[in-house]
């Protein structure tokens, strides 16, 4: 047992390729508290960003900075009281947010945060990550139909035909990511996650510079399609709070909402990771064709390290301007507790660094490469997490058939252009 | 349903394609009806096939209630009516008891008088903006607007001691001096806002998505609404040139070089337009006025009971939302015999299913806050 456990260490495959049950399962944890996490801290970063934006300070008394604001919202939609609605279809009423969430989580089976480091590496992974996340659109018109009343079902259909459209335009910019990575000696495209990140690799571009500005263009469309696909503003005609109360999901309540709102979260994280892994080279770090010397690595590679000692920096700072009012220690004391552990992991980050340094395939170096190919990940996906932020603050709502001529009469065409002119410009370039 | 009503509940529904048209109810309590309207949509899928509007939530008969207090006691009622632009509500009950009594209030007063109501125009208009955008979507700009209005409550709050329901003027006149510093403060916050509105300006006007939703939506026009009576920025968007400050000009006005915006297309954007250069208008005005103050009393006289001649008269003021009228019969009592107010919020309320009829649900709630209503000054 211990031997096949410990084998999966020094293979550089996916432990769903490698067969290995024990490091999948390991895996999925990891993926699952972390992507709950991130949707706390995602959570939490929207609505201080968003308060910023409007000049408000947002959370401010739960936990310093309302750090633990998530964590008291989370127990409280735990502990409020769970509502059904007698006219409900009661089961599907039960059953829609499970499938919504499933949809969400699913699909981070196979986003590739590192070569080895994602549960699997499907052949047909794009596919499943479209397929799987398009099954969120059923958790909705459920949720709508199953509570049986007039706004929701509103919410429902508009966010399903939503959803539907702007997968079409969605789908073509990808295929014409797929196109590109077929531009090799053998002729041999991949829907692999991970292959798709590796022929970016090869070919020494991120697809989103190649054939400029073709893959500019299917990068855009992707980005506008992704954001009308997870019902997030400027197209949040689902939840329309001003028109439709909150759309589909106005019957429920607590924990169950919660469970919508998760889902939402996930699914954002999920296509942005889709956006990131197409066209902005995944896990691959800035520049790694003309920085390519070794102390470049190095350099790189205290990113990380950098990044957490930036936070505790941040949150050191929030310590020495608190008020030095006696009703403040606790704040004062817990955010200096804060700054301590990101400092830690900062600390451990750069021991990770320091240690791997050297390119050969000791396990310090292997880790430190799992780092790296995570944070870059992770940073890439973040931007546009923030940009989902960015738009719900400036942008306007669209109307429904505004929303639905955007996607079949503007970004239809557009995408199925630049899918034909891809076609023909590898075909050329080849 | 009685006969007047637009939708005909009762008749049989007519099937579209196989579906039927769905009656949802928006509101009373609805995010985006501006307090308790209540209206029922007939929808046809997204499709607005009529509405009705059912109001009186929150009435509290302010009419009966003025004639049963004297007119001193009635002044603080009407602030509670428009809330959000109580001054305008006070100037307008004050001139017409005034006319009434055939007393003319001092010219410092006038003044006064023209530079609060002014300030409460903007005030008015930038809680219209901030609601109006944040049910279009656009959340931002809710907050920007209402940093900018707090500084116009807090100079309220410096002269008369109330933020919103000001009860700043009386019979004859104004109660309070203005403070030491007040020209100063009006100054500064000219200054500071005319700014802060090319900011609005910034995140709105030009906004392809705020196009979208503003352009060619509640199309109204101006012989329409000149037939329902609409009267304000509704009415000056849609291209007529009517504004009680020129047409007959009360207070202070004529005394002050302004314009009066109009719009061409009679939709949201243009009304939207509108009211923002009826901010910058405004700012003229109060400029001039509080440039002008000229020395003397505040008060004319007026005896301590009034008393008004027997009679009746009917006022009205351009109120930030429109034609706010006061028709006040008096049988020479201490209280009005009857006091009937004509508020623009009402009236222009009425020209709503004109506007929808037609257009998607979404468009019910930009027309809705196109027409700038208060809840307060609808039910009474």
């Amino acid at each position: 047992m211990p031997n096949f456990i410990m084998s999966y260490l020094g293979s550089t495959v996916t432990p769903g390729e490698a067969g290995n049950q024990f490091w999948a399962l390991i895996y999925v944890f990891i993926i699952f508290t972390g992507v709950s996490v991130a949707v706390m801290a995602m959570n939490w970063l929207e609505r201080k960003a968003l308060a910023h934006f409007q000049i408000r300070l947002g959370p401010m008394r739960v936990g310093p900075h309302g750090l633990l604001q998530p964590i008291a919202d989370a127990l409280k939609l735990m502990l409020k009281e769970d509502i059904i609605p007698t006219e409900a279809d009661q089961f599907v009423f039960w059953v829609a947010p499970l499938i919504g969430l499933l949809a969400a989580f699913a699909v981070y089976t196979v986003i590739p945060f590192g070569p080895s480091q994602a549960v699997s590496d499907m052949n047909i992974g794009i596919l499943f990550m479209l397929g799987v996340s398009s099954l969120g659109v059923l958790g909705v018109v459920v949720a709508g139909w199953a509570s049986n009343s007039h706004y929701p079902l509103i919410g429902a259909l508009r966010s399903s035909a939503q959803m539907v459209s702007y997968e079409v335009a969605m789908g073509l910019a990808v295929v014409s990511a797929i196109l590109m990575t077929s531009l090799n000696e053998q002729g041999t495209g991949t829907l692999s996650m991970i292959g798709i990140v590796q022929a970016q690799q090869r070919q020494g571009v991120w697809f989103i510079f190649k054939f400029f500005p073709l893959g500019l263009i299917a990068f855009v469309i992707f980005a506008i399609a992704m954001v009308a696909e997870t019902n997030r503003a400027p197209f949040d005609m689902a939840e329309a709070e001003s028109e439709l109360t909150a759309g589909y999901h106005t019957e429920y309540s607590g924990l169950r909402w919660s469970l919508f709102m998760l889902a939402e979260y996930a699914a954002m994280i999920a296509v942005s990771s889709i956006a990131v892994a197409l066209w902005l080279g995944g896990w691959m770090r800035p520049f790694p064709n003309l920085l390519h010397a070794p102390v470049w690595d190095f350099i790189f590679s205290l990113f990380p390290a950098l990044t957490f000692f930036g936070l505790a920096a941040i949150a050191v700072v929030g310590v020495v301007r608190m008020p030095s009012h006696s009703f403040f220690r606790i704040q004062r004391v817990g955010l200096a507790g804060f700054a301590a552990l990101l400092a830690f992991i900062a600390l451990l980050l750069l021991v990770i660094a320091v240690a791997g340094r050297s390119a050969d395939t000791s396990l310090a170096a292997r880790f430190r490469e799992g780092i790296d190919y995570v944070y870059w990940f992770v940073l890439k996906v973040a931007v546009f997490m923030y940009l989902f932020i960015w738009y719900r603050a400036t942008w306007p709502r669209y109307r429904f058939d505004q929303l639905m001529r955007v996607g079949w009469k503007v970004l239809l065409p557009i995408s199925l252009g630049v899918l034909i002119l891809t076609a023909i410009v590898g075909v050329v370039a080849s | 349903m009685n006969d007047r009503s637009n939708l005909d509940l009762d008749a049989p529904a007519t099937p579209y394609l196989d579906s039927n048209e769905l009656i949802i109810n928006m509101g009373p309590q609805h995010p985006a009806t501006h307090g308790v309207l209540r209206v029922i949509l007939k929808l046809d899928g997204e499709k607005v096939l009529g509405t009705e509007c059912v109001i009186g939530y929150l009435h509290r008969g302010v009419e009966k209630i003025g004639e049963n207090r004297t007119y001193t006691m009635f002044n603080p009622y009407v602030d509670r009516m428009d809330y959000v632009a109580a001054v305008s509500n006070g100037l307008g009950y004050c001139e017409a008891v005034e006319k009434l009594m055939n007393v003319e209030a001092p010219a410092r007063a006038k003044y006064i008088r023209v530079v609060l109501t002014e300030l409460n125009r903007i005030a008015s208009h930038q809680l219209w903006l901030g609601t109006h955008a944040l049910d279009i979507g656009a959340m931002t700009p809710l907050f920007y607007t209402f940093r900018d209005r707090e500084e116009i409550l807090k100079i309220f709050e410096r002269y008369c001691g109330a933020r919103l329901t000001t009860h700043a003027f009386r019979i004859g006149g104004c109660q309070y001096e203005t403070y030491a510093g007040f020209e100063k403060d009006v100054k500064n916050f000219l200054s500071f806002v005319a700014p802060k509105i090319d900011e609005y300006e910034a995140l709105l006007t030009t906004n392809r998505i705020w196009l979208e939703r503003t352009k060619n939506v509640g199309v109204i026009s101006g012989a329409d609404c000149i037939a329902l009576g609409v009267t304000g920025p509704v009415l000056r968007a849609s291209g007529v040139q009517w504004d009680l400050r020129k047409a007959q000009p009360y207070a202070a006005y004529s005394e002050f070089d302004f314009e009066i915006p109009i719009g061409t297309n009679g939709d949201t954007y243009d009304r939207y337009l509108v009211r923002m250069a009826e901010m910058r208008q405004s700012l003229r005005i109060i400029e001039q006025a509080v440039n002008g103050i000229p020395e003397g009393p505040i008060m004319a006289k007026v005896p301590k009971v009034i008393k008004p001649p027997v009679g009746e008269i009917y006022h009205s003021i351009e109120a930030p939302k429109g034609e706010l009228g006061y028709f006040i019969v008096s049988d020479g009592s201490t209280q009005p015999y009857r006091l009937r107010v004509r508020p623009p919020s009402f009236v222009n309320l009425q020209a709503l299913d004109r506007m929808v009829r037609g257009l998607l649900v979404a468009d019910v709630i930009a027309v809705i806050g196109t027409i700038d209503i208060v809840l307060g000054e609808v039910d009474r």
